[in-house]
Order: C-alpha cells, then structure tokens, then sequence
C-alpha cells in the first residue's frame, strides 16, 4: 500500500499478435496533472483505455488508490474480476472521448444525471441539482434542456467532462479529448480542463495540443513504440528533450 | 355492379366477416407480441451472445428466413402433432407466424443494435453502468428508434400472412371472404371489400409506428 493514487506496473497489452504496450510503469500522486504525448500508435489512448478497462490487457497490474483494476490473484492465478466490480471500479475514474460519446437522445441535463442516478443512486431532484451546478461550471447552465444534435462539438464536449466529473471520480482520463473540434472550438474545452486542475482535480490527458501540455501539467509522458520513451516535467522536457526521438517528435508537433 | 345490393348483401353477412376480422386482428395481435418479444431475444442473442448461442440463434434465424411462411404454417400444424405437440389450427398457425416474426424482428433488433456506434457503450461502461443499465437506458432506446419503421414492415406483413391460415382451416377474414363469395357469387365485390378491410388494419399499424416515431423523436 503506498499513498500513490495511480500505480501502473509493467503494463502489456497486444492486439492479436501486435504488442501495442511493452511493460509500462507510471505513478500519479493525488493532485498531479500528467499529459501523455507521442505519435500515433504509441499506445497512449490504449494506456489510458487499460486503466478504466476498457481495454483488457494481458499482464502487468494497474492500481488505484491502492485498488487492483480488473484482475485478481486467486490461488496464483490471474483472473478477471466479476463484471459487477469491474462496472464499480470504473466509476473511480472519469474518462472524456475525443468523439464526445454523449447519448443523443437524453438532454444535456439528462446525461449527466443518468450515472448519479443509476449507479450513484442519488434520488433525482439532488441528482438535477448536481448536474446543474457541474453545467454550470462549465458554463452551459442554460443549455440544460437541450440534446446534443442541439449543442456545438465544444459545447458537447464540455457537457461530457461535466457528465464524468460529476460522479466524483478520484481520476480523470481525457482521451484527446480536443481532436475532432473546430479549431476556434478547442480553447473553451481547454479552459475548463484548466480550471479543473486548478481545483486540484487529478487528471491524465492524452493529448496533441503541446502548448497545453506544456502549461496545464506537471508531468509529461513521452510514450514511444509501447513504452515510456522519456518523462519529467514539461519545461525541461520541451526545452531540453533527453532523446533523440523526443527531440523529433517536438519538431515535428506544433508547439514552437 | 349494384353497389345497393352488395351492401344489402354484406349487411346481412355482417356477423361472420366481423367474426373473421376478430380472428384475423388476434391472430396478428398475438404473432406479432409474442414475435416481437422472441425476436428481441434473437437479436441480443445475435448481438451480444456468446460464440456458441451466436451460431444456433443464427442457424435458427437463417432457416426460418429462408423458408416460406405457407411451409412453417403446414409444418407447426400437420408435422408437429406426428411429435406429439397436438395444435388446434388457430395455435398452430400463431405460432408458425410468431416463429416468423421472431426471425425478422430479431435481424431488425441486430441491426439497430450494431448501428449504434462503441462509443455509446463505452461512455456508458466509463461512468460505471453495468451491461444491462447500458441496454436499458442507452442502447434500447437508441435501437427503438432505429427498428421502428422496419417493425411496422414485419407487423404489416404478418397481417397478410395471417391470409394463409385459411389454408389449415382457421376461420379468419379471408375464409370467411370465400365462404361468402361461394354463396353470393360476388368475387369481385367480397374480395375488394376484404382487400379494404387488411389494408384499413395495417394502415393503423403504420399510423402507430408513426405515432411511437414522434413520441420517442430526438430534438436536433
């Protein structure tokens, strides 16, 4: 038991015959914002996949708050934990998709009370009450009663962070979660992700906005080929990258 | 055409055309309920069951689907009670039609379930809903929307099909039709007028579909 509220060690995860995660270890401490960068394919959505099981994976351990995530030693042998646990474990972590994922027919107001009551199992009317005041802090209050077809792809994807963060998650998971906005649509995502950390909101991000990146975290992860390539923090990371291979991603990303 | 005289005619029938409308209306009712039901099962079967349930439902839905209404309707009525399974024609012929129902709707059920795209489920599983919360609030009335149109298809056409179980005797509304025709000679006229009667019940099956597609209409 140690005070980390995230420990990952020696991670594996194939696809079939493709390695996709080569033994990753990662810690997180309450409060840390951490951002994991690199070229596609890397295995970052897939690591962060892995820790709210959506993705299965095949060896290593994922722990939070001291809790082992989908898999459990029984005599020796690894097994998957029942369904139930693993559907309750999950509400542990927040996680907000790059494509939003919000359900279309429920209102903005709906999506977020449909875990506080259902899973929550908080009576509707504080439920509502909940839900409003986390739309409120991301500024969609009045947007309430509206269905996503109704709401801009920011506006959708704000109202999915405030549907995760809602259920009082001890970690959120951003899975590039800016990627099929708009451009001029990014920066009102980002400025509630930063308001989040400032709160003191444990998050992992996945993301390919390096100024970002570069000002929101604490840490940064540089995964390459399914594995840690490099990690520090940002400003010695971006200035003065240790590899070879981060030096090139960097160049090559759009933060200059 | 003495239209007068063919009104006189069905006036004075009255009682065995509406006994045969009730036969035909509760043998529909009944397939397409208990088709309805069984074919939901088929297609979570079909969707979401595992390898071994998957290939038996899918053998199940194949051959019904490939087989003729008229076969399965002579098969549930002459065939099973030679296995010992003995159906009055009514029951056998409900059950031949729900059969065939079930196929369908659970194809249309698959279907639905399949368009709805991973990330729906995932953001279910992401904010802690065990696999049936996901089916009963996000994924089922997402696939009711979807299935819809094409179930009121499969309800329209197990009202026609409902025609062939004249063929074992049961006495719904085309039976009764030629019954009458054989007395009054009035073909034309009697099969016109059962012709209006089917259309009339599956134009209120489409308005019900329509109906249930406005209520359950998502704002845009």
């Amino acid at each position: 038991m140690t005070n980390n509220l995230l420990e990952i060690r020696d991670l594996h995860k194939s696809y079939g015959a493709v390695e996709v995660l080569k033994g990753v270890d990662c810690t997180m401490r309450q409060g840390d914002v951490v951002s994991i960068i690199g070229s596609s394919g890397s295995g970052k959505t897939t690591m962060l996949r892995c820790i709210n099981m959506l993705e299965e994976f095949e060896g290593g351990t994922i722990s939070i708050d001291g809790q082992a995530i989908g898999y459990e030693i029984v005599n020796g042998q690894r097994r998957r934990k029942s369904e139930r646990e693993i559907a309750r474990q999950r509400a542990l972590t927040g996680m907000a998709f790059q494509q939003f994922n919000l359900f279309p027919h429920m209102s903005a107001v709906g999506n977020v009370m449909l875990g506080l009551v259902k899973v929550k199992k908080i009576g509707r009317d504080e439920a509502r009450a909940v839900a409003e005041t986390w739309l409120d802090r991301v500024g969609l209050r009045e947007r309430a009663e509206h269905y996503p077809g109704q709401l801009s792809g920011g506006q959708q994807q704000r109202v999915a962070i405030a549907r995760a963060i809602a259920m009082n998650p001890k970690l959120m998971l951003f899975d590039e979660v800016t990627s099929a906005l708009d451009p001029e649509l990014v920066n009102e995502v980002l400025q509630v992700i930063k308001n989040l950390a400032q709160d003191g909101m444990s998050m992992l991000l996945v993301t390919h906005e390096m100024r970002f990146a570069y000002e929101v975290s604490n840490r940064v992860i540089f995964m390459n080929q399914g594995r840690i390539g490099e990690e520090g923090n940002p400003r010695e990371m971006f200035h003065k990258p240790g590899t070879e291979r981060l030096a090139e991603f960097l160049k090559s990303s759009t933060f200059n | 055409m003495d239209i007068m005289h063919f009104l006189d005619v069905v006036w004075l029938a009255r009682m065995p055309i509406l006994k045969g409308l009730g036969v035909t209306i509760s043998i529909s009712f009944l397939a397409i309920c208990a088709g309805t039901v069984l074919g939901v099962f088929v297609g979570l079967a079909l969707t979401y069951g595992v390898r071994p349930l998957r290939w038996i439902v899918r053998g199940y839905t194949d051959f019904i689907r490939g087989t003729p209404v008229l076969v399965l309707v002579l098969a549930s009525y002459y065939v099973l009670s030679t296995v010992g399974l003995d159906l009055g024609p009514f029951q056998a012929g409900v059950l031949a039609l729900a059969v065939f129902c079930s196929s369908h709707v659970g194809e249309i059920v698959r279907g639905a379930l399949q368009s709805i795209p991973r990330g729906q489920t995932e953001a279910a599983k992401a904010i802690g809903l065990t696999f049936p919360q996901t089916f009963a609030y996000v994924l089922g009335p997402q696939a009711l929307r979807q299935v819809l149109p094409a179930w009121v298809n499969t309800a329209a056409e197990m009202v026609k099909a409902s025609t062939l179980l004249s063929i074992i005797g049961v006495a719904e509304l085309l039976l009764r039709t030629q019954e009458l025709i054989s007395r009054s000679f009035m073909s034309l006229e009697f099969y016109f007028f059962a012709g209006f009667l089917y259309f009339t019940i599956n134009y209120a099956i489409e308005r019900f579909g329509r109906y249930v597609e406005r209520k359950t209409a998502v704002p845009t």
